[in-house]
């Protein structure tokens, strides 16, 4: 029906041109506001860091050149001999690698661990002692606010050098990441089977086993499986630091020049990482396809 | 108060017949409700057998632990204070501008890595892959990198943060990308308008929130990986931090993480709001 089209009267048009422009105009200054603000923090930010773009474009033939110096040389003819040369110390690394995932496992499984405890006690919903819960909520900011390459490099210092140093850092720091996801997750529950549990007189222990902790674990075991991901990759770094597994042998390639070693051992640790994440990826679906039918 | 019933013995049988299915719970799932924390620990076993993890070294470990920690006691700025807020400064001139240098490389590079915007799936792929290879690579390591090339400083620190989180942010920006509604970029088309006025009208008004919320995030997470890049001669307070744990400074070492600590607690603060202030605003605009 056209005819219940509006027609805006040229007067009503003006007004609502009116408005839209002064709108725009706002929204124009404030963009402004935003860049001006911006725009002073770049210029502090840069005297800060020393930006200095002349000596990046001088040394960017560094950068490029990198990369096409740690890229091994293979050819088609004699590939495989290139290729055991490139890896010349495989098995020397895979060991070195399956440290660094041992590390990270112990590391996670340490810290998800404490996590798991202290989350029922931080929880705002469930937590028997406000005072406790806030020093708890304390401790996890702490624990993953402070690096884990600080924390491994004091327990370098105390532990001496080797993978317990490493599966330490680790272990704290993921205790204060996922200390907060759990606690987050545990604060999102349904309240009405904690009620139940508690109406038939349960202490704490049972309330949690079996008021909260169905709701809670599919989603604990994704975010620890997620964090075990995250593991490995930090883990191949902790060893820079002497903290045990691959990290030290690429820290010493980089360090010394070895162009392919760096190449081999990178690709290696990417591979791992992905092949972890392909597999924790699947449990993770399938984690919240239980969770999707409870 | 009549409706409260007791239940009959013969009636919870019979409850629990009809329940069977709850309580009941199949071989299946019996083995692995086994089988997992087993395995778990069978591995944990192997890992502590593999490390060679000795508990003599655990105990001489923590003693020396403890002395470390009565060491911290009262925290002190060893005198150079200045050097520490000037380090501190750095730090926070590396997050910024790396986390700013990688929004501007990782926004136009997320477009063609979305699949609704992507002009062809091979492209897509192919930035995809680029992608993920950027990011498997830890910042540290970028971090190493770039020191050989620009040299020691907090210059090398925004490099790597700015190269490491590329690669976070594309992805991130292209899933936000590829979530939108696709009815506002049609209704563009629909009017006449191209495919860049499309994408600026009916895409980034959706994304936008979005990709500030995220940037806010990762500036924040990037304000405490800049603590540490300094360990390998890149910038900032981690070159202090390492050198006093080196050093057994650790009155120092203490000083520096409070002040760690207290500087990220103010950014997350001011992040927070301004997220706030951000993502409150577009949803009051949208209805």
């Amino acid at each position: 029906m056209p005819s219940s089209l509006p027609i805006v009267s040229q007067t009503r048009l003006e007004v609502l041109v009116g408005d839209y422009q002064r709108e725009v105009a706002r929204r124009r200054r404030q963009s402004l506001l935003v860049l001006a603000i911006l725009a002073v923090l770049i210029v502090l930010a840069a005297r800060f860091g020393e930006v200095n773009l002349r000596n990046l474009v001088d040394n960017i033939s560094n950068f490029t050149s990198y990369f096409s110096r740690i890229i091994p040389k293979l050819s088609v003819a004699h590939f495989g001999a290139d290729v055991s040369d490139w890896y010349w110390n495989l098995t020397g690394w895979l060991k070195l690698l399956l440290d660094t995932v041992l590390i990270a496992y112990l590391g996670t499984l340490i810290g998800a661990g404490g996590a798991f405890v202290m989350s029922f006690l931080a929880a705002a919903n469930l937590a028997p002692s406000n005072a406790l819960r806030w020093i708890i909520k304390r401790v996890f900011e702490f624990c993953r606010t402070v690096p884990d390459l600080v924390f491994a490099l004091m327990f370098v210092s105390a532990f001496g050098l080797g993978p317990f140093a490493g599966i330490l850092s680790i272990s704290i720091h993921t205790f204060g990441t996922l200390g907060k996801l759990f606690t987050e997750a545990v604060e999102n529950i349904d309240m009405k089977p904690v009620e139940g549990v508690r109406s038939t007189g349960s202490r704490f222990v049972e309330i949690a086993r079996f008021g909260v902790l169905p709701q809670v674990m599919a989603t604990f075991a994704s975010y620890t499986l997620l964090r075990f991901e995250i593991n490995v990759r930090s883990g191949s770094v902790v060893g820079m630091v002497g903290a045990g597994g691959i990290g030290q042998d690429l820290f010493v390639a980089i360090r010394k020049f070895y162009y392919t070693d760096v190449s081999a051992i990178l690709l290696m640790i990417i591979v791992c990482v992905a092949v972890i994440d392909l597999i924790t990826e699947q449990i993770r679906h399938r984690l919240s396809g239980l969770e999707r039918t409870r | 108060m009549s409706v409260l019933r007791i239940m009959r013995p013969e009636n919870a049988t019979a409850l629990l017949d009809r329940h069977r299915g709850l309580f009941n719970r199949s071989p299946m799932q019996r083995t692995t409700a086994l089988a997992v924390p087993a395995g778990m620990a069978g591995v944990a076993i192997f890992a502590v057998w593999w490390l060679a993890l000795s508990f003599s070294q655990i105990w001489s470990g923590l003693s020396s632990l403890v002395k470390f920690i009565a060491l911290m006691f009262p925290p002190s700025t060893g005198g150079h204070l200045d050097l520490l807020l000037k380090a501190m400064g750095e730090t926070l001139a590396i997050a910024f501008l790396g986390t700013l240098v990688a929004t501007v490389l990782a926004f136009p590079v997320s477009f063609f890595a979305a699949s609704n915007t992507s002009p062809h799936p091979i492209i897509r792929f192919f930035v995809r892959r680029v992608l993920d290879t950027i990011r498997s690579v830890d910042a540290l390591i970028w971090a190493l990198v770039f020191v050989g090339v620009v040299g020691l400083g907090p210059f090398a620190g925004i490099l790597a943060i700015a190269v490491s989180d590329t690669g976070a942010l594309g992805k991130l920006f292209s899933e936000a990308i590829e979530s939108t509604d696709e009815r506002g970029r049609e209704s563009v088309l629909a009017s006449g308008g191209t495919s860049f006025l499309a994408v600026r009208f009916g895409l980034l008004p959706q994304v936008l929130p979005i990709i500030a919320g995220q940037i806010l995030y990762f500036f924040e997470s990037n304000v405490r990986s800049a603590t540490i890049i300094g360990i390998v001669g890149a910038g900032g307070i981690g070159l202090q931090l390492s050198e006093q744990i080196r050093t057994y400074d650790f009155d120092q070492v203490a000083f520096a993480v409070i002040m760690i600590l207290i500087t990220v607690a103010i950014i997350d603060y001011i992040s927070g709001k301004l997220r706030f202030a951000i993502i409150g605003r577009r949803v009051e605009t949208q209805t």
